[in-house]
């Protein structure tokens, strides 16, 4: 385990000095704040701010969905591309090791990202009164990093098949829309528009986390979501041996 | 300390490498020499536990490369031969990081001892993005040394460097031998004569040769040569030395002289000497020309080509 953050610290460091993440930062909080502004600006104006905490949430999880393979592109197609990872699996790393630290790296980064946009709903609780709903809040962040947890998982795993960071991005982004649309087609009733709907990644957050609901059902989509796309990675990284 | 025994590899149908039999001892520089893709860093990425053989055992400190991987990975130092490194982090971020996957003692130390080792004191705190490539050839070593393995496996450590850096790379290699095992791959035929103890030679993933430098370039020298110069040699004297007792070829030179190769073991330089000025001719050079070890690796993988070609 002790690798695992040894790799997750480095990572976390890397995304912390490369320009990329600060290009990504800018970008989102660019948004959000003039998205927060102009809210706030037209409810000064009515008299009435509105005192939604999830203001910032909505627009934030489309955003970061389309910038989250940037995030995971170079993960393990950097490794590979560059022979690095020759060194971490030549060095007492088992592969699994490998993979759990550098997603752990990149959901620190996206943690730290997310963490900065709470200024706003706490900006909100101060003009509003008698305040914003904590506890709808506190749902729809965790629903967020639970969601944000899974797509990095799809990232590693689709970055551990490439050697190009590019190629990486392009296919982890497909993957990611394929899971966003899927529930899109689930409009009648029927076992596969169950599963359809089970499978949209998106549902789960806004059916329930982002209505303030903490259901179990939603929490152990994403947690296995996250923990069998980590397996799978695991499983590339290691078919070097017999390939 | 590295023991192979019929190490196959197969990449799909094809086989990388074919029953791979070898040993290096302790103490030892073992050159591994073959032209590229030879199977020499299939090899090393076996005996590294990198990826397991399709067939056969190696054992690296006693420890079996399939079974106790985590055992020789702990024991075995390794510099692939693209160098491993990440051009954001400076020297001893890099070093640091791998000290601790590593689990390095007294790891500030052991990074000052080898920063030394390697020459790269002055340069500890820079970036390895700004570094030449002979530096970084330096911080991958570095990276090597530093959990002081036991077994150091080295994948052409010399490549893409400049001539004074080849030298300079090669003297560190030499100077790290004392109680370590060395296994070193190489396309360059002087630089396994220069420090290797021992040479395996390696062609389309099988041994064609293995013994030291010196002992493969006597035994597989076969004839040995004479290169003679003489003022205004004719035919005659031509038939006079093939006449020599000893001599089995004259053939004319590329530059006017006279090359004569004899049988194996004799010295005809002094019957040779005697039947030019015999003959009224005017000696004026006469040098023996032994077989470099480039010319037996020709042979030898020309051989092999030839051999597998008709299998």
């Amino acid at each position: 385990m002790r690798n695992v953050g040894i790799i997750a610290g480095r990572e976390l460091r890397h995304y912390f000095i490369s320009p990329m993440a600060y290009v990504l930062a800018i970008l989102l909080y660019l948004i959000l704040g003039g998205l927060f502004a102009i809210n706030v600006y037209f409810g000064l104006q009515t008299g009435q701010v509105n005192p939604d905490g999830r203001l910032v949430i909505g627009p934030m999880v489309t955003i970061l969905i389309f910038t989250t393979p940037i995030v995971t592109m170079r993960l393990l197609a950097e490794e590979q591309s560059t022979g690095t990872i020759e060194l971490l699996l030549t060095a007492p790393v088992r592969d699994w090791e490998l993979v759990v630290g550098k997603w752990l790296g990149a959901l620190g980064f996206m943690v730290a990202l997310m963490a900065v946009t709470w200024v706003y709903p706490l900006i909100l609780h101060r003009m509003t009164n008698p305040g914003i709903d904590q506890g709808v809040l506190v749902s729809a962040y965790l629903g967020l990093v639970l969601m944000v947890a899974a797509i990095l998982a799809i990232g590693t795993l689709v970055s551990a098949f490439f050697r190009s960071t590019l190629a990486a991005a392009g296919a982890t982004l497909a993957v990611i829309l394929l899971l966003w649309i899927i529930g899109g087609f689930a409009s009648g009733a029927g076992g596969a528009n169950e599963l359809a709907r089970y499978l949209s990644f998106v549902s789960h957050f806004y059916d329930n986390f982002y209505r303030g609901v903490v259901d179990l059902q939603d929490v152990v989509y994403y947690v296995s979501l996250t923990v069998l796309t980590l397996f799978l990675a695991s499983q590339v990284v290691e078919s070097r041996r017999w390939r | 300390m590295i023991q192979a025994q019929s190490l196959t590899k197969f990449y799909g149908e094809h086989p990388a490498i074919r029953d791979l039999t070898f040993e290096a001892r302790k103490g030892e520089i073992l050159g591994f020499l073959g032209p590229n893709g030879a199977g020499k860093t299939t090899t090393m990425r076996i005996l590294t536990g990198y990826m397991p053989p399709s067939r056969g055992r190696a054992q690296v400190a006693g420890f079996d490369v399939v079974e106790d991987s985590m055992e020789v990975r702990r024991r075995v130092g390794y510099l692939p031969e693209t160098v491993p490194l990440y051009p954001e982090l400076s020297v001893v971020e890099y070093l640091s990081f791998i000290g601790s996957l590593r689990r390095v003692a007294s790891l500030d130390d052991r990074i000052d001892a080898v920063l030394e080792e390697v020459h790269l004191v002055e340069r500890a705190d820079s970036y390895i993005g700004n570094l030449s490539k002979g530096l970084r050839q330096r911080v991958g070593l570095a990276q090597a040394l530093l959990h002081q393995p036991e077994v150091l496996i080295l994948d052409e450590p010399t490549i893409g460097l400049d001539p004074a850096q080849i030298i300079e790379v090669r003297k560190l290699i030499q100077g790290l031998r004392s109680d370590r095992t060395v296994l070193l791959s190489t396309h360059i035929l002087s630089e396994a004569q220069q420090i290797c103890d021992r040479v395996v030679i390696i062609n389309k993933g099988a041994i064609v040769a293995e013994d030291t430098p010196a002992h493969l370039q006597s035994q597989l020298a076969g004839a040995e040569r004479l290169v003679v110069r003489v003022a205004d040699g004719d035919a005659e004297l031509r038939r006079r030395l093939q006449a020599v007792q000893g001599v089995v070829g004259v053939q004319d030179g590329p530059s006017g002289e006279i090359e004569i190769s004899s049988s194996p073991g004799r010295d005809v330089r002094a019957l040779v000497a005697r039947t030019v000025v015999e003959a009224g001719h005017d000696l004026l050079e006469l040098r023996a020309v032994g077989v470099s070890l480039e010319e037996i690796f020709l042979q030898l993988t020309a051989d092999e080509t030839a051999g597998s070609d008709g299998g």
